[in-house]
């Protein structure tokens, strides 16, 4: 089969979670020897995906807008110079795109707002994949909506739309109505919906009104960490840690974190609280921080990769997901694969597959500082959870969940064949 | 049927036990509250249980005794904390257990008064425990305990020896494969070691035929009628034969509910036993009173009936558990030394099997069954829940030891 895709950067550009199943959905396919065109935004930024990063390196306008990068295996992946990212909202798009371009909108090869450049790019990626011999689309997230659905028209071929996330969960209450209405026409449009949770399918159908029968659930995975290090608590000086990793921001919870910190403090002392990550609500989580007096216990890290990841994990005592809404969250499953027990909030499609975790609602900041002081006061709790959650990852292989992507396309292109 | 080989005699026993549930104690609630109890669930759970089974199995039961005139005969052990309860929430169902001893024809068992696990961790409390056990029955039923069983069935030698130097004639256990080797659980056994106590061996496989595969249309015993289940029984026959039918009380309206015919079954089943001539039915102490042969059952390890491994590992198989019970345990001293009726019930409350078994992080088939029966959300929220109110305990009856509360 040949797959087209919309998707996003890999290693070691990625930011956050779509990044990840994105790279990881790709692999496992093309390790199913079905042969993929692959197309990402680019932009040309070497460090961390923060949004100052728009502001950093000027695009070099007189490059061509896309490159076709090495072929190997089955894989095909094209590029295009874009200026967004997943996760970047309407606000700071602007922010970035005027900084850069000192107002005057005339010059830059971008789309002077964040749609538009949704547009700019679905335009040129249409054009781009033209020639290109695929049998099915496969999309991720609402950025590709333009791309994917002018790539459907013009080719007549099936278009899967896979929700990671969606801009309830992403912003809750304050959700920007123009994203949610491109949301909308995305899975109407779109012949087939997988949605990474049976939570996510079920707001799918209950907020924009699809049909329960589009939409397969397929739950994301998460990668054999090589070489894993050990947890290392056999160091004298080791301090309780308790890691948050994540963004930053309103989705995750972080502020939720900080409260049962506090409450954790009031009773045990000898704890640290690490939060590793970046985001829009970093400033305003620290001077809450402050404001509790908890500074002297508590870290911030930025965003953390590579070998700082790995030791921010090994380190850890207790892993915490406090997501407001999280549509599936691999990050605690990656905390179980370095044998960090965990602790996630109830509103997240990880908690539906995961049985050796303790839940909490999100906004149960006394529940959430109880289990937290529960695993670091009894090492029989953690040591149990950790090793009995272990034993799960093993069912949660990306290489199913790309056999089950490979079963959605297949029916679709019956389905297609039989009525041409 | 081949009139021959001499029919085996039945001992029918059921266990009637119902834990405390504890209520939601948070880490923020110890110091704050000296309330573990969650009685509005133990009420209602009792009477539901009452409705279901107690009453229509318990009148079912006390009908057939009179109906068969003493043909028919059963043996019951029920453990403190479920009497306790009985007598708080449901007389009416400690009416129909005193009807029964009345009869003459039900012997009612001794064991260890909070169902508890307390043979493996300390001998005194075990000891304390079975003997406030057996004044408890003396005083609702008016029976000397000459028959003893451990909580969920666990044995060993060293049980057996210990229930022989109390006075007991016999004790159960379960007819485990292991050590049976191949031969039967039908006979009269006598532990290792011992020389005056006797041991019968549950037929697990004609228990469980009831208790277990009865509604399940997959088995291909389905369905299980009176008939069937009385030839499956006979064919044990044999000189000295013993079918020993051991189950939960539950079994009969609780776990299978009226509408799977379980009654129905029930009601059938001694005249269709009896039958067959020289088919007795027999209270346990009946069964082993002319035990003379000498088949020794050598338990050096602990057993027990529950699980597929038939060992203790269901309440102490991970290592929240064993810390669990090391820390109630690790208590003792202190809950003795305060002198505090109220804090040494509370302490007796939490040595409850029942606490440990929800802890149990084994999903196997036998993994759904205490799914079933597990009131919390997972095995650690068991542990939480349980560790912060021991916590607490632990406070009581350490300010206790000063002085009252």
């Amino acid at each position: 089969m040949h797959i087209l895709m919309f998707g996003w950067e890999f290693p070691p550009f990625v930011s956050g979670g779509l990044g990840v199943a994105c790279f990881e959905i790709t692999k496992a396919l093309t390790s199913l020897n079905h042969a993929l065109f692959f197309v990402m935004p680019r932009h040309d930024h070497l460090q961390e995906p923060s949004l100052s990063d728009f502001t950093r390196h000027a695009p070099d306008k007189s490059r061509p807008v896309f490159d076709e990068k090495s072929t190997f295996d089955n894989l095909t992946i094209l590029s295009l110079q874009a200026r967004f990212r997943p996760y970047v909202s309407f606000n700071d798009y602007n922010t970035g795109y005027h900084a850069e371009n000192n107002d005057s909108s005339a010059d830059s090869i971008y789309g002077n707002n964040l749609f538009q450049e949704a547009d700019r790019y679905g335009r040129k990626a249409a054009g781009l994949v033209r020639t290109l011999p695929f049998d099915i689309i496969h999309s991720h997230d609402w950025m590709t909506i333009p791309a994917a659905l002018q790539t459907q028209k013009s080719s007549s071929r099936p278009w899967v739309f896979h929700v990671h996330s969606l801009e309830y969960d992403r912003a809750g209450e304050r959700a920007n109505h123009e994203i949610v209405s491109i949301e909308r026409e995305g899975l109407a449009k779109a012949d087939c919906v997988i949605a990474v949770s049976a939570r996510t399918k079920n707001m799918i159908v209950e907020r924009y009104g699809i049909s329960p029968d589009k939409i397969s659930v397929i739950y994301n995975a998460v990668s054999k960490i090589e070489n894993r290090k050990h947890k290392d608590t056999t160091d004298r000086n080791h301090k309780k840690t308790v890691l948050f990793l994540g963004r930053i921001t309103f989705q995750k919870g972080p502020d939720y974190f900080v409260e049962a910190a506090a409450l954790v403090l009031e009773k045990m002392a000898d704890v640290t609280f690490i939060m590793a990550g970046s985001g829009d609500m970093t400033g305003q989580m620290m001077r809450r921080v402050n404001e509790l007096g908890i500074a002297d216990n508590f870290h911030f890290t930025g965003f953390l990769q590579g070998q700082e990841l790995e030791k921010a994990f090994a380190m850890s005592d207790l892993y915490v997901m406090p997501s407001v809404s999280e549509p599936f969250g691999i990050s605690p499953l990656e905390a179980i694969a370095y044998d960090v027990p965990v602790i996630i909030s109830r509103q997240s499609g990880v908690s539906e597959i995961l049985k050796h975790a303790l839940k909490v609602d999100f906004w149960d900041v006394k529940e959430m500082a109880s289990l937290i002081i529960s695993i670091l006061k009894h090492p029989a709790l953690g040591e149990t959870m950790a090793k009995e959650a272990y034993a799960e990852l093993k069912d949660m292989q990306w290489k199913k969940a790309a056999e089950k992507i490979v079963s959605v396309y297949e029916s679709l292109i019956t389905t297609a064949v039989t009525h041409e | 049927m081949n009139d021959k080989i001499p029919m085996p005699d039945i001992c029918l026993y059921f266990q009637l036990h119902q834990p405390r549930r504890l209520r939601r104690f948070s880490f923020f609630d110890i110091g704050a509250s000296h309330d573990y109890e969650d009685e509005a669930e133990n009420r209602r759970i009792f009477n539901r249980v009452a409705d279901n089974c107690y009453l229509p199995a318990g009148s079912l039961l006390l009908f057939l005794i009179k109906k068969f005139r003493g043909d028919f005969r059963l043996s019951f052990s029920i453990s403190g904390e479920a009497l306790d309860q009985m007598e708080l929430y449901r007389p009416d169902i400690l009416e129909i257990f005193q009807q029964l001893a009345a009869t003459g024809w039900v012997e009612f068992l001794n064991e260890t008064y909070s169902h508890s696990l307390a043979f493996l961790f300390s001998p005194e409390e075990f000891h304390e425990q079975v003997v406030k056990h057996r004044r408890r029955i003396k005083n609702l039923f008016g029976q000397e305990g000459r028959t003893f069983r451990n909580t969920e069935l666990l044995y060993s030698n060293a049980l057996a020896l210990k229930m022989e130097e109390m006075g007991y004639r016999t004790i159960l256990a379960d007819g485990v494969d292991k050590l049976l080797a191949d031969r039967s659980p039908n006979l009269i056994y006598r532990p290792a070691g011992c020389r005056n106590i006797s041991l019968l061996l549950r037929d697990y496989r004609l228990s469980d035929d009831l208790a277990f595969r009865f509604a399940d249309s997959n088995w291909s015993g389905f369905p299980l009628t009176a008939e069937k289940y009385a030839d499956s029984i006979n064919a044990r026959g044999g000189i000295g034969t013993v079918v020993n039918l051991f189950m939960d009380f539950e079994t009969l309206g609780e776990h299978k509910r009226k509408e799977t015919g379980i009654f129905h079954l029930l009601e059938e089943l001694p005249g269709a036993l009896l039958k067959h001539p020289g088919c007795h039915f027999l209270t346990i102490s009946e069964a082993t009173k002319n035990h003379h042969d000498e088949n020794i059952f050598d338990s050096p390890e602990v057993i027990s009936w529950a699980d597929e491994e038939r060992d203790a590992s269901a309440w102490l198989g991970n290592s929240m558990q064993q810390d669990a019970a090391k820390t109630i345990y690790g208590l003792e001293k202190k809950v003795r030394m305060c002198k505090d009726e109220n804090v040494k019930k509370k302490w007796r409350i939490l040595q409850t099997s029942d606490h440990f078994y929800y802890m149990s992080t084994k999903w196997s088939p036998d993994g759904d069954v205490h799914r079933y029966f597990n009131p919390y959300e997972s095995p650690y929220a068991a542990y939480i829940n349980y560790m912060n109110i021991v916590d607490d305990l632990s406070s009581i009856a350490g300010t206790s030891s000063r002085g009252k509360l």
